[in-house]
């Protein structure tokens, strides 16, 4: 059972992308790979004012991830919590991860040549703290979401 | 070894407070400051490590070694490029005297060195770029209420309506602001947006006019009109603090709702509904006076109308509304020192002060240097110090500029990267990262007023330096040492702080010390010595402008209609740009590469022009054009098209932005001397350009 989600308040959400760049610089990412992204539709005429609806999507943490199967290395596990993550030790960069998951999801860091995806910043939240993204959000639109709290 | 520093942001110049944690003299996680902001920061803020890692900024001090803009340097040594300016200057001061040499800066809170430095060295010529943004705004503030647009702070998170005259905040972000318009919209307030095009601001607003280029005014007068007709104003305040609103209810007749709606492109019904709403909600309305407004002909009368509009709410020094930033004094605390030295008595070369006497004479109007350049009335200019300021980018026309400085001797750009006009000045003096560097502690005010210091979070890897060792190493080899008597920012801060009885140490709990406990609120009941005006009053009609032979009250004067198949070029700025301070930013740039051009879907489509399509644009005497993709949307006015500012640079130097995009200044060929008399801001939305679908889109290829 997923003991985490990251929600996104999007009456909030100024689609500033401050997120994903929040997340690079934690993971130390170089330009190419982004581990979340908000994404907003086209916008529709509500009362008179044009509005548009922003998303935010990094990994699902899927209950049995297609990924963590096809890692020729056992690279990519699951937590108790919920939490698939990608151990850089193990990992070869064969990328067969991305190919199996049905967004995508794991990307290619070109600088050291691995898989990387989102793990909810897990060494953070071992030590009580919250993922980079939701940490710092410009309007604290996002929120870490513990579930047993609903 | 790891270490949490409190410091300043310093990705753009909103100065957000933040936190930085620091392991092997490597910027690990910066957030902003918990106490203030929760955590909160921008994408800007969070590239701050990839700035400080970016090697596609100056690393050394740089001579030019070849024509001006030839891009050929020398690097050289900060002794050699400080002895080589302190020589220059001293044969300027000797053959043409000390006010032939201009000191422009960013402005902000940490300008009275670079201010100072100027005065000691003998000339009064310091300015700013606030001609390119809010000086019209100052200006109509001062000469309403007495004081400058920056001694009202806006309450907005216990406010009930917000009203944005084209101020897109959510993509200019202030975070504190920002955070507070959020709270307020959760807390069941209304946001009323009025642009040309539809923006992340007006996604968040309740309602959103979209009005026609250059009609704010008019909008404005039609309001001001609506709640005088139907009586929905303060009027215990009008009668208690305000002289001259009988010329204001004469001269508003004209302009009813009906007209403003016809004039602006907008529904009647809007506007009324809008004046019931605040009817219920005043005072808790703000209506922001504007922040960029330089940007029509009568900018200046519409800040002083939105002015206006808050005397008419009453809002002053009301709970949700513009509240008097309170300063030390104000809760019983000893204010900062500061170095201040005093303007020479010398004419100012912009005019401002003499030719010019109903300006603010603080930094004057950068524009009205360049003429004097050229005529050397009232006096020869030889030498212009840019410090973090890029004349190329903010002001129109550089190739114009260009001319203008070839006039002086001596061109130099203090800046932490390369600016366009760095790139075409003689010497580069490298500025480190906000992360490397001290800066002077400034005074926070606003109802709970602050100090707050930016502390030096990493050791510079490179050459650089911080701006008060630039300044001091001038000063010295200047003969100015005893102006500047510190060694380090220790001895500087210490010489601040001891007054006021607190030590650096004290900032180190929370990065900046608090002054009061709660908002130091005046009473509102007792405003009388708080306009500064010459009657004391909240003066509707100004005599300074009377003098000037200027209208406090400016009849409406309908914008001219862009030439047939020509747009009103209009630009902003985003959520993860700072202009072009951070267009090279790999983070950053990784976002947002190149602008686009904005354009309505209708205009687009007698072009033949299709969402993506590649287009040139052109300025008006086809003297620059660029080509970029067409953003084809609903939500923009058919008359003007927009792009994104802080594009179109040509620093070959800068690989991830050379060429990349176009630049809006460069297409205002001929503006900069379009400005406004009565406000003094430039008018940046005056420029048409010509919009054609360009031949380089992919047709037909062939590999061979």
């Amino acid at each position: 059972m997923n003991k985490y989600m990251i929600y996104l308040n999007g009456k909030r959400c100024i689609g500033c992308h401050a997120c994903e760049v929040h997340c690079k610089a934690n993971k130390n990412l170089p330009v190419g790979p982004y581990l979340c992204e908000i994404d907003h539709s086209a916008m529709v005429t509500v009362k008179s004012v044009a509005k548009t609806e922003f998303k935010f999507r990094s990994c699902y943490h899927c209950e049995d991830p297609f990924c963590m199967h096809i890692c020729p290395t056992n690279a990519i596990s699951k937590r108790e919590d919920g939490i698939v993550f990608i151990d850089q030790e193990k990992c070869i960069g064969c990328m067969a991860c991305a190919g199996s998951c049905p967004w995508t999801i794991p990307q290619f860091n070109p600088e050291t040549k691995k898989a990387v995806k989102c793990d909810y910043c897990m060494d953070r939240v071992d030590t009580g703290l919250k993922p980079a993204c939701v940490t710092k959000c410009t309007t604290h639109a996002l929120k870490f979401v513990r579930m047993e709290e609903l | 070894m790891k270490k949490s520093v409190y410091s300043i942001c310093g990705m753009c110049t909103v100065r957000c407070p933040i936190r930085v944690e620091v392991e092997d003299n490597k910027a690990t996680w910066i957030e902003g400051n918990q106490h203030l902001l929760k955590g909160a920061l921008c994408a800007k803020g969070a590239a701050a490590a990839a700035l400080v890692a970016d090697r596609e900024r100056p690393q050394q001090p740089l001579l030019r070694d070849g024509s001006r803009g030839s891009g050929k340097w020398k690097k050289v040594s900060w002794p050699t490029a400080l002895d080589y300016i302190a020589d220059k200057l001293k044969k300027i001061k000797a053959e043409h005297g000390p006010e032939s040499v201009v000191l422009s800066s960013r402005g902000g809170p940490w300008q009275d060195m670079y201010k100072s430095f100027i005065h000691a060295f003998g000339s009064p010529n310091y300015t700013n770029h606030d001609v390119t943004c809010g000086r019209n705004t100052h200006h109509a503030s001062l000469s309403i209420n007495g004081v400058g647009r920056k001694d009202f702070a806006y309450d907005i998170k216990n406010a009930k309506h917000l009203i944005l005259f084209g101020r897109n905040m959510f993509s200019s972000l202030r975070i504190a602001e920002n955070l507070q318009t959020l709270d307020m919209l959760d807390n069941g307030g209304h946001l009323t947006y009025v642009d040309v095009r539809q923006t992340i601001t007006g996604l968040k607003a309740t309602r959103f006019m979209q009005v026609r280029p250059g009609t704010d005014y008019a909008l404005a007068l039609g309001m001001i009109h609506e709640i005088i007709k139907r009586e929905v104003y303060d009027k215990k305040f009008i009668e208690k603090y305000v002289s001259g609103f009988e010329d204001l209810c004469r001269f508003i007749e004209p302009y009813t709702a009906a007209w403003a709606a016809k004039e602006c492109g907008v529904r009647e019904k809007a506007i009324k509904n809008f004046v019931d709403e605040i009817a219920e909600e005043m005072p808790k309305v703000i209506f922001h006076p504007g922040w960029n407004l330089s940007r029509y002909g009568d900018s200046f009368y519409a800040s002083r109308a939105l002015h206006i509009l808050n005397i008419l709410m009453g809002n002053i020094e009301q709970k949700g509304g513009l509240i008097i930033p309170k300063g030390p004094g104000d809760c019983g605390h000893k204010g900062l020192r500061n170095i201040n030295i005093p303007k020479p008595d010398i004419k100012r070369a912009d005019g401002v002060g003499w030719k010019y006497p109903h300006f603010d004479k603080g930094p004057g109007l950068a524009h009205l240097f360049f003429e004097t350049m050229e005529t050397a009335d009232p006096y020869p200019l030889k030498a212009w110090i840019a410090m973090r300021h890029d004349p190329f980018s903010c002001l129109p026309d550089p190739r114009k500029q260009m001319e203008y400085f070839d006039h002086l001797e001596l061109l130099v750009s203090i800046d932490t990267h390369y600016s366009e006009f760095g790139w075409y000045s003689d010497v580069i003096l490298p500025e480190c990262t906000f992360l490397e560097r001290d800066s002077i502690i400034i005074t926070q005010k606003g109802p709970k007023p602050r100090f707050a210091v930016r502390r030096k979070a990493l050791e510079a890897e490179n050459d650089t330096k911080a701006s008060w060792e630039i300044f001091k190493g001038l000063a010295d080899r200047l003969g100015m040492e005893d102006y500047f008597p510190y060694n380090t920012m220790e001895e500087y801060w210490q010489w601040q702080l001891e007054p006021t009885g607190y030590t650096i140490e004290d900032f180190d709990e929370k990065g900046f010390i608090e002054l009061a406990d709660s908002p130091v609120m005046f009473d509102p009941e007792n405003l009388d010595d708080r306009f500064k005006t010459p009657s004391g009053k909240v003066e509707i009609i100004s005599e300074k402008l009377t003098c000037a032979g200027l209208p406090s009250l400016k009849e409406y004067q309908s914008p001219i209609q862009p030439p047939r198949g020509m747009f009103r070029l209009v630009y902003g700025r985003s959520a993860v740009h700072a202009h072009g301070h951070t267009t090279n930013n790999p983070l950053l740039n990784e976002l947002v590469p190149r602008n686009t051009l904005w354009i309505n879907t209708k205009a687009a489509e007698r072009l033949g022009i299709s969402h993506g399509d590649l287009v040139d644009v052109i300025s008006e005497d086809e003297s620059y054009s660029g080509t970029v993709p067409a953003n084809v949307v609903d939500y923009i006015h058919p008359e003007a098209v927009y792009t994104l500012h802080g594009f179109g640079k040509e620093i070959p130097l800068q690989t991830r932005t050379f060429n990349s995009g176009i630049s809006d200044q460069k297409l205002m060929v001929g503006k900069l001397n379009d400005w406004d008399k009565a406000g003094g801001g430039i008018n940046l939305c005056q420029s048409f350009v010509t919009v054609v679908k360009s031949v380089k889109n992919p047709q037909r290829r062939v590999e061979l």
